[in-house]
């Protein structure tokens, strides 16, 4: 079985995690139209190469980034998703967020 | 003992220039600087584009470019189920034309494809499958197609071979029955097309690859392959797994993820499956092919690959549950095992019709379930092509219905019984 290296918990096999997809910068919703919202959810750049992705340890509900090449199969590199995001996304309405 | 004059008689029959090789389609030949369409991939799809092109609208200046050999991608890994018993009514309608064309296929391509009408049977293990499958036959009945939930005693009776015991993990509950439910050769349906329509003028170049799309003011004027450019007055493209590679070629991007789907088949066996079997709580599929093999599969893989290797995660997970159905299959080997590369949509739908860049068309989005559609395919393509507006079939289809949020959610209907 392949086996991918979990940040939170070492090499597991690739059957206990699932794909979430590219990493995408979420678009700030309040200054799009709706149109360009679909382009910002369903659009994929579903590139043949090395990509940036979602993964989930299912077992402790862990997401993660990893690097992959989707033509030769091969996993690049894993790392912890605070290395990308180094601040908080707030999903809550505006009206009702937390005033920084 | 042979006779000594038999092998030698053959070798001379064989040697003789008066019996010259025969070939479907002619051999290779230059490009032309220009053609009316170019379509680019070799797939049963394109094929059948080209075809209707020719045969109903009369446009035979067509080329159409493989970068690999004829057919021989997803139209020759796919294991053939032909049906129509889909959820929505714009599926249902657009793949029961499609069933409609097959029927009459080997008479109208005068090719023998092997059509055979088996039984189609979603088998339900759970109260929400049975939902599914009820709403499915009211929807199916409705639009004219054949198609019932039955129960377990009918079942037993239609599918003798079926393990219908309660003391398994995920006992059967009811099906799906759709009695057009047919399989086909796949090969044959890509050829005949193929064979038609170069008799009518088109042609057909393999191991020509795209490379690059010639676009000016927004219009598609020609295409770059690896033999030189091409000018072109329409271009269309049906490259299954490829898809976003060469729309990013045309400056889009898509709802598609390209997903390896595996198979394989049985060592041949003696007839006795005659009926096609799906199970989507197992994720499992089944039917037995002319030869005696029988041909297996499941769902897509667990996440995308732009490559066609073979797991045996994919055989382990699917022969666990097949014995679960046909557990006297248990000695039985596997004879091959391969994969291909699927284009999802998240809805289970195609992509098809017009694109943003002008005289420049799609045919995409077929992922797991794009055989049964090849005929329907070929004839509104070749029309929305002909008159550069989409035909009236695949309009739900289009491109836009992402992002004005009008999906067509097939899942129900397409995950796992392709
Ligand atoms: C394992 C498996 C099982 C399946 N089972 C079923 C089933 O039971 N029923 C069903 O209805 N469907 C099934 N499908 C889906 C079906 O096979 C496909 O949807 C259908 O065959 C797509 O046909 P196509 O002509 O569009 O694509 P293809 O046959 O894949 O043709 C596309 C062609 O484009 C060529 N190409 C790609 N890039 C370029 C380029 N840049 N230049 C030139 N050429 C290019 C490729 O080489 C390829 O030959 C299955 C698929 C798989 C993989």
């Amino acid at each position: 079985m392949k086996v991918m290296n979990c940040p939170l918990n070492g090499p597991r096999n690739i059957s206990e995690f699932v794909w979430g997809g590219e990493v995408k910068p979420m678009p700030d919703e309040t200054k799009l139209s709706d149109r360009e919202w679909a382009e910002y959810v369903f659009l994929e750049n579903n590139t043949a190469g090395v990509v940036r992705e979602w993964w989930c340890h299912v077992p402790t509900s862990f997401w993660f980034i990893a690097e992959r090449n989707t033509v030769t199969d091969e996993i690049v590199k894993t790392y912890p998703a605070s290395e990308v995001f180094k601040a908080r996304v707030d999903f809550a309405p505006k009206s009702e967020r937390a005033k920084p | 003992m042979l006779p000594a004059f038999l092998p030698t008689g053959l070798l001379k029959y064989g040697l003789r220039k008066k019996y010259p090789a025969f070939r479907y389609i002619p051999g290779p030949s230059e490009l032309k600087s220009h053609y009316d369409v170019v379509i680019i991939g070799g797939g049963g799809h394109a094929l059948a584009c080209a075809y209707y092109l020719a045969r109903n609208h009369g446009i035979t200046n067509v080329c159409v470019l493989e970068r690999g050999y004829l057919a021989g991608g997803n139209t020759a890994r796919n294991t053939a189920i032909i049906r129509s018993n889909y959820l929505t009514p714009e599926g249902v309608k657009f793949y029961e034309e499609s069933l409609r064309l097959y029927r009459d296929l080997s008479q109208d391509l005068d090719f023998n494809i092997l059509y055979s009408e088996r039984g189609h049977f979603t088998l339900a293990h759970t109260d929400a499958a049975m939902r599914t499958s009820r709403w499915r036959a009211e929807v199916n009945k409705h639009l004219g197609v054949d198609s019932e939930l039955i129960y377990p005693d009918d079942i037993a009776k239609l599918c003798p071979s079926l393990n219908m015991s309660e003391d398994v993990r995920y006992p059967i509950l009811g099906a799906l029955y759709h009695p057009p439910g047919s399989i086909a050769r796949h090969d044959a349906v890509a050829w005949g097309y193929a064979a038609r329509a170069s008799q009518m003028g088109v042609e057909i170049h393999q191991q020509t690859g795209v490379t690059g799309l010639v676009i000016e003011g927004g219009k598609v004027k020609g295409v770059e392959t690896t033999r030189g450019r091409i000018g072109a007055g329409q271009v269309m493209q049906a490259v299954a797994g490829m898809t976003s590679v060469v729309a990013d070629m045309a400056g889009f991007k898509l709802p598609i993820r390209t997903i390896p789907l595996q198979a394989c088949v049985s060592v041949p066996l003696k007839p006795f499956l005659d009926q096609i079997i799906v199970s989507g709580s197992l994720h499992v599929y089944v039917s037995q092919s002319s030869r005696g093999e029988l041909v297996m599969g499941g769902s897509t893989d667990p996440y995308g690959l732009y490559s066609t290797r073979s797991t045996l995660d994919f055989k382990e997970g699917l022969l666990g549950h097949m014995l679960e159905l046909l557990p006297m299959l248990g000695e039985v080997k596997i004879l091959r095992q391969w994969a291909g590369m699927a284009d999802m949509t998240p809805d289970f739908s195609p992509v098809m019709g017009l694109t943003p860049v002008e005289n420049y068309y799609i045919d995409s989005g077929w992922g797991t379930w794009g055989f049964k559609a090849t005929p329907v395919c070929g004839k509104t393509m070749a029309y929305t092509i002909a008159n550069n507006k989409p035909h009236a079939l695949i309009k739900p289809f289009s491109y836009e219905r992402f992002l004005t949020y009008s999906q067509v959610g097939e899942k129900g209907a397409a995950s796992v019984g392709h």
